[in-house]
């Protein structure tokens, strides 16, 4: 019988190896402590620095900012909005992208490469304008709304496609050989068996494109939308306080992708947890 | 022997072939597989098997890895669509049809073997995202049309026979390698299937966990159905198996009743085998 190393105790002088471990677990947490309170105090020593800057330009009224924050706060529920609707359309179009671009049939892998091709070659700018101001040319008027969001979403679900296809794409083998195993028919495999599976894997990509989407969402300002940005920028420089407005609008951006960053995380740290192992 | 194709072409009768002690007298075979062939690309898999399973039978295949025998096992239910052959199982029988693999009428007859033969993988292959109910409920719901409450009191009763029935809402992600395979056992089981194709099933399990399987196995052998499983556990081959077939290079070289093969091998190919596996 061999006793534990931690019961033969010291040989000669030094310290016993429980000890030691003890020791370098105690320094692990001191360095880890100091790094987050260096962190900490850096963060407070730029953000401060940034807010000194920002009031030393004197151009920050609030005065002003204190009439018309509210207004410019009113657009934060349509930016809101805009970004739920269109990534929620954009799933489906990437979903329906991600199934053509791995058809065995030639036109439809045809027409969805030419969707992520053609989306991708050109600016979300072009397509909004395109949505709002030449598609009426054709008689095709949509209202404001239905027009960012399906201008945003369409964008989105071609960036998508490629990650959705990713996601089908490491759905192992055998979950379809299982599935064809039991008479499953391919189709039946695919929307019980390997979407589901698909789309947990895909969550936290939606999630980023989510974030990414709060900010593009500004771009709907240009189709007359009164969200976040368009309010600040409309106010900004009917009374020559842009600088005042935009700041707080950046501000307003910058709080609300950190919020759902956080709600993200979340997320994926309980998706990691759940039951359901891929 | 002969496993080459052409010379044996009367030989649709698989010439290792006798019915099971269980077998009812007069049966026709439940499954053939008859002149296969397969090729990947310019490798010759299979090169002209014939192999006959009567019901309530328990069948092993043995060989080196590379040999053909799970090969031949996909080809069964036509997960490997064969390159030539015929597949039979109870009365359905199919021709390999690989230029029309994709062919509506071609896949519908293959779903209708697979309905017939239930494969066991391997790597189990449950679905992560269902619970064990639902694994098992999903077929034959929504294939074979069963009703809700009757696709569940199936499911329960073959999870109790694999002695899982505690673990009914448990995701397959809680189980252990072992009761993973039971699942899948339960679940092929619930399809009602008329043969059980078995994919080297303990091959990737932990060896304290191959016990389990092995013994609901042997319990399904015992009770007649009839299966046809790729292994190299030569402990349940000898318990459970009517006849050993032992393939090589993708022909049979030699088959028999599990005692006579395993200890009284002829051919030196399989000699080899044995020795060699006996040993690890």
């Amino acid at each position: 019988m061999i006793a534990p190393a931690a019961a033969r105790g010291p040989l000669g002088m030094g310290p016993g190896p429980e000890a030691i471990v003890r020791a370098v677990a105690g320094a692990r947490r001191q360095a880890r402590l100091r790094f987050r309170l260096v962190f900490v105090a850096t963060w407070i020593v730029l953000v401060g620095g940034l807010v000194l800057l920002i009031g030393s330009t004197g151009r920050v009224d609030l005065e002003f900012l204190q009439k018309w924050g509210p207004f410019i706060f009113g657009g934060i529920p349509l930016t809101i909005a805009v970004s739920v609707v269109s990534i929620a359309l954009a799933v489906v179009f990437a979903i329906v992208g991600a199934l053509g671009r791995l058809s065995r049939n030639a036109p439809v892998y045809a027409a969805a490469t030419l969707y992520v091709s053609l989306v991708r070659g050109t600016p979300l700018i072009v397509q909004i304008f395109f949505v709002y101001l030449a598609l009426p040319e054709f008689g095709i008027v949509l209202p404001a709304f239905i027009a960012g969001c399906l201008a945003l979403s369409f964008n989105y679900g071609a960036y998508m496609t490629e990650i959705f296809r990713a996601g089908i794409q490491a759905i192992p083998r055998g979950q379809v050989e299982a599935a064809a195993s039991l008479g499953m028919t391919e189709r039946h495999t695919m929307r019980r068996i390997v979407l589901p599976q698909a789309i947990r894997i895909v969550i936290p990509a939606i999630g980023n494109e989510f974030i990414a989407m709060i900010k593009d969402s500004a771009l709907v300002s240009f189709v007359a939308l009164q969200e976040l940005f368009w309010r600040a920028r409309t106010v900004g420089s009917a009374n020559f306080q842009s600088f005042s407005t935009l700041v707080l609008a950046a501000l307003v951006y910058w709080g609300l992708t950190i919020f759902f960053s956080l709600f993200q995380e979340r997320l994926e740290k309980r998706m990691a947890e759940s039951d359901v192992r891929l | 022997m002969t496993g080459a194709p052409g010379v044996a072409a009367s030989a649709v009768h698989d010439p290792f072939a006798a019915p099971g002690d269980l077998t009812p007298t007069g049966a026709s075979p439940m499954v053939r597989a008859i002149d296969l062939e397969k090729f990947y690309g310019s490798n010759h898999v299979l090169r002209g098997i014939t192999l006959e399973v009567y019901p309530r039978e328990t069948i092993c295949l043995i060989g080196r890895s590379g040999s053909g025998k799970s090969t031949l096992l996909r080809c069964i239910n036509f997960l490997e669509e064969p390159t030539v052959g015929t597949i039979e199982v109870d009365g359905l029988t199919v021709e390999a049809d690989p230029l029309h693999a994709r062919n509506a009428r071609h896949r519908e007859q293959i779903r209708q073997i697979r309905l017939r033969a239930q494969m066991v993988f391997q790597e189990f292959n449950l679905f992560p995202h269902l619970k064990v109910i639902d694994n098992l409920i999903e077929a034959p719901i929504r294939v074979k049309g069963v009703p809700r409450a009757d696709a569940i009191a199936t499911a329960e009763k073959y999870l109790a026979k694999v002695g899982l029935s505690e673990k009914r809402d448990e995701y397959p992600g809680r189980l252990s390698g072992g009761q993973k395979q039971r699942v899948a056992i339960a679940r092929a089981l619930t399809m009602e299937p008329r043969v059980l194709l078995f994919d080297e099933p303990t091959s990737a399990l932990d060896p304290t966990l191959v016990g389990e399987v092995l013994k609901v196995m042997e319990q399904l052998a015992h009770e007649g159905s009839t299966m046809i499983v790729v292994t190299h556990e030569m402990a349940f081959a000898r318990e459970a198996a009517d006849r050993v077939y032992f393939i090589d290079e993708g022909v049979f070289v030699e088959a028999g009743p599990a005692a006579e093969l395993l200890d009284h091998p002829r051919d030196q190919r399989t000699r080899d085998f044995l020795a060699r596996t006996m040993r690890a």
